[in-house]
């Protein structure tokens, strides 16, 4: 006994440096495999408010693109209201049934909340973005993240005012989408190379792709964006020896400069995942 | 200044350099990142404790990893140069004693021949163990040594900029006075 405290007595920086090294690295595993690490809601809390502070100040430099970005989705967005819409036929009325709700059971599906981007990076193989939204405001794990002009990520973590989201730019990040024009479905990965370039698998030979083509999000394989948000353009399309395309895609998102994105979340995500969940267990 | 508070403050501005600014730049090469931070480390006086030494950067590293949202990955590779500064620092010193005739590594205390030797080593050291981690989880050996040394290459050059910029004096201790 006395040689052991004799050992670590003379060891001890030794000793000490493993001891560190493992708590380091079993921090470092532990996260990459839950999103989850010690202290993460605190720590998350104080880097959002430093980097809160950062982008009020960084904004400034980019508010002439925001601003236009945000007028023309505004256009967009005006675009589609229904009172642009003239109805050409007069001999037909409309009758407002007296049922005060919908008896064909509409309901809503998607519910969108706003959000500013606080810390945002591109640079490393796993990018991520803080935006200013979290459980009090009702985000949470798993939602996805929308900006102006596409996809941007899923929401991994949250504390109470700040969320993380793992952008696309992220090594673990996956993404079912599809072809806009066939709508034939795939995965979308990125390789950590370049911010511009994404990789997207499993489209069969037998859809007809382009270059210049529009990827958008998939109506199956993930309950976190509505279909057909749009996600990016194919800019490569490479044929390898399989019967699947690997097709290379510029994300739609300019993740250099957004700002202000939307977190949208899918009221009947828990429901459905408990049907699926149900039936693998039958199987 | 005391040893505490310049210590303290340069804590908070490594920190957010290599965050706000570093982190910042748009990416130039897949290979390139620009690590300067652990300039921190290097700086440190000779009269901290090893142990005390080691848990210092393992704070600092963890602090830097929740701005990246990679806990460990830079506490682990600061833990490691702490632990191995000791070692360089003791082969490179000129002479007996230097350690306690000035506070901290500089190129005045250690010559400017050492003291290159001793940034180049432990930039590699930090380096080569934070690519391996990277490398672990993908990329083929290629990705490992380019990154390794377009990564290192940037990394002494910044600190090289920063030595020159921030220029320390030290003062030359002596029992005497």
């Amino acid at each position: 006994m006395r040689n052991i405290f004799l050992f670590i007595r003379r060891y001890f920086n030794f000793v000490f440096f493993v001891v560190l090294q493992i708590a380091a690295l079993y921090i470092l595993f532990h996260y990459n495999k839950f999103h989850e690490a010690v202290f993460s809601g605190v720590a998350n809390e104080i880097t959002g408010t430093v980097g809160g502070r950062y982008s009020d100040v960084a904004s400034y430099f980019s508010l002439k693109k925001t601003n236009d970005q945000l007028a023309k989705e505004n256009t967009e967005l005006r675009n589609e209201l229904l009172s642009n819409i003239d109805r050409p036929d007069t001999t037909q009325r409309v009758i407002q049934d007296t049922v005060p709700y919908d008896t064909l059971g509409h309901y809503r599906k998607y519910v969108w909340r706003d959000a500013k981007v606080v810390n945002n990076s591109v640079s490393l193989p796993y990018n991520t973005l803080t935006i200013n939204r979290g459980e009090k405001q009702g985000v949470q794990k798993n939602m996805g993240v929308i900006s102006p002009g596409g996809v941007v990520g899923v929401v991994i973590n949250t504390s109470n005012n700040f969320a993380v989201v793992m952008s696309l730019l992220h090594r673990q990040s996956r993404l079912a989408v599809s072809l806009k024009k066939t709508g034939e479905s795939g995965q979308l990965s990125w390789d950590g190379v370049s911010p511009e370039v994404m990789t997207l698998k499993n489209i069969p030979k037998s859809a007809q792709v382009a270059i210049g083509d529009s990827v958008v999000t998939s109506p199956y394989g993930s309950y976190r964006f509505p279909q057909g948000i749009m996600v990016g353009t194919i800019t490569d399309i490479i044929d390898d020896k399989s019967s699947f395309y690997v097709l290379k895609i510029k994300p739609s998102t300019n993740f250099f400069n957004v700002q202000y994105v939307s977190v949208v979340e899918n009221l009947q995500k828990d429901e459905q995942a408990k049907l699926e969940e149900a039936t693998k267990n039958v199987q | 200044m005391s040893d505490m508070l310049r210590n303290t403050v340069r804590f908070v501005v490594f920190i957010l350099v290599q965050e706000f600014v570093l982190f910042q730049i748009h990416p130039l090469h897949r290979f390139i990142v620009p690590y300067v931070y652990f300039l921190y480390i290097l700086w440190l006086p000779f009269s901290m404790g090893r142990a005390s030494l080691m848990l210092l950067s393992f704070v600092f590293g963890l602090t830097l990893d929740y701005f990246t949202q990679t806990p460990g990955l830079h506490a682990a590779a600061c833990v490691l140069i702490a632990y191995l500064r000791p070692f360089v620092v003791n082969i490179l010193l000129p002479q007996e004693g230097a350690e306690q005739n000035y506070k901290s590594p500089s190129p005045v205390s250690m010559g400017w021949a050492p003291y290159f030797l001793y940034v180049v080593v432990l930039t590699l050291v930090h380096n080569i163990y934070l690519v391996l981690l990277e490398w672990l989880q993908f990329g083929s050996f290629l990705y490992f040594l380019g990154k390794v040394l377009a990564t290192s290459g940037i990394s002494i050059m910044l600190i090289l900029i920063a030595e020159l910029l921030f220029f320390r004096k030290e003062k030359f201790r002596t029992n005497t006075a």
